[in-house]
């Protein structure tokens, strides 16, 4: 009985995650200005890796975790080279 | 000798515990594989002649860890609550920061700390007039916040590397 | 019949406690996203999700994996290390970018440049 529980709440967690995610896409989507966007990109990143994280407990499969972990490197290198490109295109222009 | 081949011990230990936890197993080889990991990559570390950190009391350090713990909890209710709140005009702004704290590992992690605390940012920082400007989400008052970082971390963190 | 029902119930309401926080902090924080006014505003809301919101859902996680494995299982821990570390790098980097674009376009709003900065 408890473990129905268990199950409807990281289910609800999960719906959780995924508006926040649409939050996130939404602000990417709507700006106003490129750093807005990068901020948000980021922000997806992150609540892409924690849905992860429920999936994987979902499925007992620690591979998502390992998931997870990619994920969160690579969406450092990918805001740290955009925000480093929002600083030297200006410059260029 | 010694410091040839161990030019950042700490560093080389975190390593290869890094590299434990990565493959979950105390089986002799990875310990081995993880050991040379550790080594090689800290002599390559030595190659870009980073400043030496010195960090004094590491009493004050665990002191640091568990304040920066609360804050954090602390601060993100805070910032919770002003997301929540409906149609509350919120006084965000700039504060400029007058240091005492020089040590660029110190200035480092009092970076650290004022970013991952939800409600507060680092901007930029004036290393001539060593002034520092942070963005706070939630400003009633300046000299509040002034004090606050005054005397919640660049007090402890002179103790530590000063 | 599912994995979860391995759970003792102790750990299936942490778990639960754990997931549901940590869902929760993430959602706050991208609410605030869309929700404050301006960059500087909405720079500070991500940070939930990557403080407490990644804390608990770790927690949730480790909680589960180790009653189910019947070993302790901490590696998750290593995804807090990392985030911990490079979030601060990533935010900075990005209100540095637009306090530099800000300040070309000569903004009233930021502060002007410091001479030593």
């Amino acid at each position: 009985m408890s473990h129905d529980v268990l199950e409807a709440i990281i289910i609800l967690a999960q719906l959780l995650l995924l508006l926040a995610m649409s939050f996130s896409i939404t602000r990417m989507l709507r700006g106003p200005r490129a750093q807005d966007r990068v901020l948000a990109l980021d922000a997806l990143y992150v609540n892409a890796m924690i849905l992860l994280l429920t999936i994987g407990i979902r499925s007992d499969s620690l591979l998502y975790v390992e998931a997870g972990l990619i994920i969160g490197l690579l969406g450092f290198a990918g805001t740290v080279a955009l925000a480093k490109f929002l600083m030297r295109g200006q410059v260029i222009e | 000798m010694i410091r040839r081949w161990f030019p950042h011990p700490v560093l080389s230990v975190l390593l290869l515990l890094i590299w434990l936890l990565l493959k979950q197993s105390l089986a002799p080889g990875t310990i081995l594989l993880g050991a040379l990991l550790g080594i090689a990559l800290a002599r390559m570390y030595d190659l870009l002649r980073p400043p030496k950190a010195r960090a004094h009391d590491f009493h004050l350090l665990g002191v640091l860890f568990v304040r920066v713990t609360i804050d954090i909890f602390r601060s993100n209710l805070a910032v919770a609550r002003i997301i929540l709140a409906r149609n509350r005009s919120l006084n965000s702004g700039f504060v400029a920061i007058p240091l005492d704290l020089t040590d660029r590992h110190g200035l480092a992690v009092l970076a650290c700390i004022i970013t991952s605390t939800p409600g507060t940012i680092w901007v930029s920082y004036d290393s001539s007039a060593n002034i520092l400007l942070i963005h706070v989400l939630d400003l009633a008052d300046e000299q509040v916040w002034i004090d606050t970082i005054k005397r919640r971390y660049e007090r402890l963190l002179l103790g530590i590397f000063q | 019949m599912n994995h979860l029902d391995a759970l003792p119930p102790w750990a299936a309401i942490l778990v639960a406690v754990f997931v549901l926080l940590g869902a929760l902090f993430a959602f706050i924080g991208s609410v605030g996203l869309l929700r404050l006014e301006n960059f500087y505003q909405r720079v500070h809301a991500p940070t939930l999700g990557t403080t407490l919101g990644t804390f608990f859902m770790l927690a949730g996680s480790i909680t589960c994996f180790s009653v189910l494995h019947g070993r302790p299982i901490f590696y998750e821990i290593l995804i807090g290390v990392f985030l911990t570390l490079t979030t601060p790098i990533t935010l900075m980097l990005l209100v540095r970018a637009a306090l530099y674009r800000d300040r070309e376009e000569g903004s009233q709003d930021v502060p002007r440049k410091l001479p030593g900065e």
